[in-house]
């Protein structure tokens, strides 16, 4: 504590005149100076460089932490992959695919990796930094759809490519889709449409719904899926209630779902969310209850194998869909369940395989564009047809950069046979069933707008 | 002039020139990237405006997050539908987090102390809620409020400005507001702050707030209403983090609910009380100090750190990697937390203090050692981290 008086008032006007002066003086004088920095023809251009960057940008902390941290074990491989070490992986098995294994375009890959927290501030600041500090090239990551979505719009804005890893949201690829980016996952709207039929065959033609729904982009656009779906093969909607994201506790949603008069629940969660509010419902008893003369039934919209495996025993008999699953027996997926289970001693879930695929992807765009160019890299990937990666044939559409693909319905295993062998694959629905065009509804309103180099 | 005026002097042309020289001196801690130096600025910007309120009347708020938010809000709305030049947008900022300051402010000063600090936690809280799901046209919830190419910016539009096939960034008269001059423009705007923050310290206002500080009863028995000085101070540091709020989203054209969130109105309590309390200089300190932990700390993994300690033995540096691996990357919350404790425990007026007992050990030259942090802090941080 200061004992010394304050002086009261010793500033004439003239002496604040003069250091406003001053002061505006010494700020402008770098700006003068730094205006532009950046001389080459596109941002964080590796030039001569003998090693080129890429950011991984996945949340390591929150709801989805246990998928981002299999996502950046995914990177992991597929820098070994690229730089030629370990076994290949799907390198060996992806077609067409220009990869030299000596890293891209020959120069060795290197990565720096950021805590998006599940956080769009979060995410921002750190993919920033990968940008502004580390220098790369290309930003992937993912697992909120929001944060991607926020992402995505930066590296536009910035001039990097992102490449999304996993988020469902169609806004991703339909109302906020931008040139820069690309997503090879799937999205809400194909789950919808894998999963009308099969749920149709399974549980009738007359079932009343209740969604619980995470209150953001994803949520929103998997219950309008959902239920566009649902509603197609007959079923009724009885209530949508939002939720928050992160919640843990989801009693105070599930006691009213008692009370109501649905007979099917329907979780539009992921992640811990996912696994709180499926546990919660089994214990709710909702499972064991009749409701409208049939069985009361939950449904998991968009499943994954790193949730099966929280939820444990939940999960058995419970439908939902997913992107890719470890125990498919194409040449691709064995040679990465491979790969990673050597590496890391489990099977890799879906989050790591789309991860791992889109680094892929980026890689040999770019040699076959022979630069690191982002709009070169964007024609080399638009309209791109490939195959060998797991999900049989695929295509980058040039409309939206989604990639458009099989779906895979799955439901949980009644009798497991391991720890991950959780989930069987009850339907491969083919490309053309998913498919919609690029002016659907539930996808208007978004524009691309023109590639951006940064520079 | 008198020798203390002199010496305001020299401490703001002294705080002026550490800021802007920012992008030379912090290149040794690999931290002048513009995006961390906007946050340093902005957040700089928060903590000033905190401590006045904080610091001279010793109100703790526990919810200054919200006015953050209002002023992002605010700036993207401006984006949205005025024009991409960010002054209206700033200018609408702090009026409208000041408004909104003064409409919670004369609620929670009805209390003091803990009563106080909970009330302004209930309200921000509120505000988070409300942006987060039930406000959703406004705030677009959990997703964000983001610019569209369909957005009408009026003025933009009736001055003619060419609508091109991608989102317009923010700018000031031409000048994009992103990278370096987005620097420029936050560290200005914290001088300026700064300057203020000095000359109301100094002024019969400040006086008043130090008086309720020390002792607001007395105050109250020669006769002074203190709820106006108190309401006014409430209402200069929210829109000060108005501000703050609306600067952020200058630099980067986005709002989201969750810089409402209770963690970030802890955030800048920490920040305050890490470079001390009541001091001009302390708090912009503090928020650097956060502000690099979060963004360079978490940025490490394993691989990096393997690059650092390679010149270790095999076996030992493994051990040691897997050691300081717990406090970097995603552990960086256990690194502050400790470091808060150390400072708290061993300096409680904050890293301001650690300065002056250093510069008496130099300046009067009575040697005075500082104790060592012990064993038994480490464990307390660990539990706060």
């Amino acid at each position: 504590m200061s004992k010394k008086k304050a002086p009261l008032s010793t500033w004439t006007r003239r002496d604040v005149l003069k250091a406003s002066a001053a002061s505006t003086a010494i700020a402008g004088a770098p700006m003068f100076f730094s205006r532009h920095a950046y001389g080459a023809d596109f941002l964080n251009n590796p030039g001569d460089g003998k090693t080129v960057t890429l950011g991984f940008n996945v949340p390591q902390s929150g709801a989805y932490a246990d998928e981002g941290a299999d996502e950046l074990r995914a990177y992991q491989l597929a820098v070994e992959h690229l730089n030629g070490e370990g076994d290949g992986g799907m390198m060996n098995t992806m077609q067409p695919s220009a990869l030299k294994g000596n890293g891209i375009l020959g120069k060795k890959v290197e990565y720096v990796t950021g805590d998006t927290q599940t956080k769009s501030d979060a995410a921002r600041a750190s993919a920033k930094r990968m940008i502004e500090k580390d220098g790369v090239v290309m930003v992937t990551g993912g697992s909120s759809s929001g944060v991607a979505i926020a992402v995505q719009n930066l590296c536009q804005e910035t001039g990097i490519i992102f490449m999304a890893g996993l988020t469902h949201s169609n806004d991703t690829t339909g109302k906020d889709k931008k040139a820069n980016g690309f997503r090879h996952f799937f999205n809400g709207y194909m789950s919808g449409a894998a999963l009308g039929p099969v749920l149709e065959k399974a549980y009738g033609k007359d079932r009343r719904t209740y969604h619980l729904t995470a209150d953001y982009t994803w949520g929103w656009t998997q219950e309008q899926s959902i239920i566009a779906s649902t509603e197609n093969i007959g079923w009724t909607t009885e209530q949508k209630v939002m939720t928050p994201v992160g919640a843990g506790d989801f009693s105070q949603y599930i006691a009213p779902i008692l009370n109501s008069d649905a007979d099917t629940l329907v979780l539009n969660h992921y992640g811990k969310d996912m696994i709180n509010s499926l546990t919660q419902s089994i214990q709710f008893g909702l499972r064991d209850k009749q409701k409208n003369g049939k069985d009361f039934q939950i449904i998991v919209p968009l499943y994954s194998r790193l949730m099966a495996q929280g939820a444990g025993e939940n999960v058995k008999g419970i439908y939902g869909s997913t992107n890719w699953h470890w125990s498919l027996q194409d040449e691709g997926s064995k040679a990465f369940v491979k790969s990673f289970g050597a590496k890391y001693g489990n099977p890799p879930s879906q989050a790591a395989h789309t991860c791992y695929v889109q680094t892929l992807l980026y890689a040999d765009a770019a040699e076959r564009a022979g630069t690191f160019e982002p709009c070169q890299i964007v024609s080399a990937l638009e309209g791109h047809k490939f195959d060998g990666t797991g999900n049989g044939p695929t295509e980058y559409r040039a409309e939206d950069h989604q990639c458009f693909k099989d779906v895979l319905v799955v439901k949980g295993k009644d009798n497991p046979s391991s720890q991950f062998d959780l989930l069987e694959v009850v339907e491969v629905t083919p490309r053309a069933q998913v498919e919609y065009a690029p002016d659907h509804e539930m996808f208007a309103g978004g524009d691309l707008g023109s590639c951006n180099n940064g520079a | 002039m008198n020798k203390s005026a002199i010496s305001d002097w020299v401490l703001f042309f002294g705080f002026a020139a550490a800021i802007l020289t920012m992008p030379v001196w912090l290149a040794p801690f690999g931290a002048n990237y513009p995006d961390l130096m906007q946050k340093f600025a902005i957040f700089g910007v928060f903590a000033i405006g905190f401590n006045i309120l904080f610091g001279l009347t010793g109100y703790l708020s526990f919810g200054h997050a919200a006015f953050l938010g209002v002023g992002s809000y605010t700036v993207v709305w401006s984006y949205k539908l005025l024009t991409m030049n960010i002054i209206p947008g700033i200018i609408f900022a702090v009026i409208v987090s000041g408004i909104f300051a003064f409409l919670i402010g004369y609620v929670s000063l009805r209390r003091s102390g803990i009563y106080f600090s909970i009330l302004t936690l209930a309200f921000a809280q509120m505000s988070y809620n409300l942006a987060y799901s039930v406000l959703t046209p406004i705030t677009n919830g959990e997703t964000g409020l983001q610019l569209t190419l369909s957005d009408p910016r009026i003025l933009d539009s009736m001055a003619g400005v060419a609508v091109t096939n991608s989102v317009p960034n923010p700018s000031v008269f031409g000048i994009k507001t992103s990278g370096l001059p987005g620097f420029y423009i936050c560290a200005v705007v914290l001088i300026i702050g700064f300057f203020i923050a000095l000359r109301i310290t100094r002024s019969p206002f400040g006086m008043m707030l130090k008086a309720i500080k020390s002792n607001q009863t007395r105050m109250a028995y020669t006769g002074f209403n203190t709820r106006p000085y108190l309401l006014w101070a409430f209402v200069i540091s929210g829109m000060y983090a108005g501000l703050a709020g609306g600067l952020l989203a200058v630099t980067d054209p986005l709002a989201g609910a969750e810089r409402m969130q209770w963690t970030a109105s802890g955030e800048v309590v920490l920040m305050t009380i890490l470079g001390g309390v009541g001091t001009l200089v302390g708090p912009v300190i503090g928020a650097v100090v956060i502000k690099y932990f979060e963004n360079i700390f978490s940025s490490f993994n394993k691989s990096e750190l393997h690059q650092v300690f390679a010149a270790l033995p095999d076996g030992l540096e493994n051990v040691v990697v897997s050691v300081t691996s717990m406090f970097v990357g995603k552990g960086w919350h256990l690194t502050l937390g400790l470091m808060f404790m150390i400072v708290v425990i061993f300096l409680p007026g904050g890293i301001m203090e650690g300065v002056r007992r250093v510069g008496r050990l130099f300046g009067i030259g009575k040697p005075k050692t500082l104790k060592p942090a012990s064993v038994a802090t480490t464990e307390q941080g660990q539990a706060n981290g």
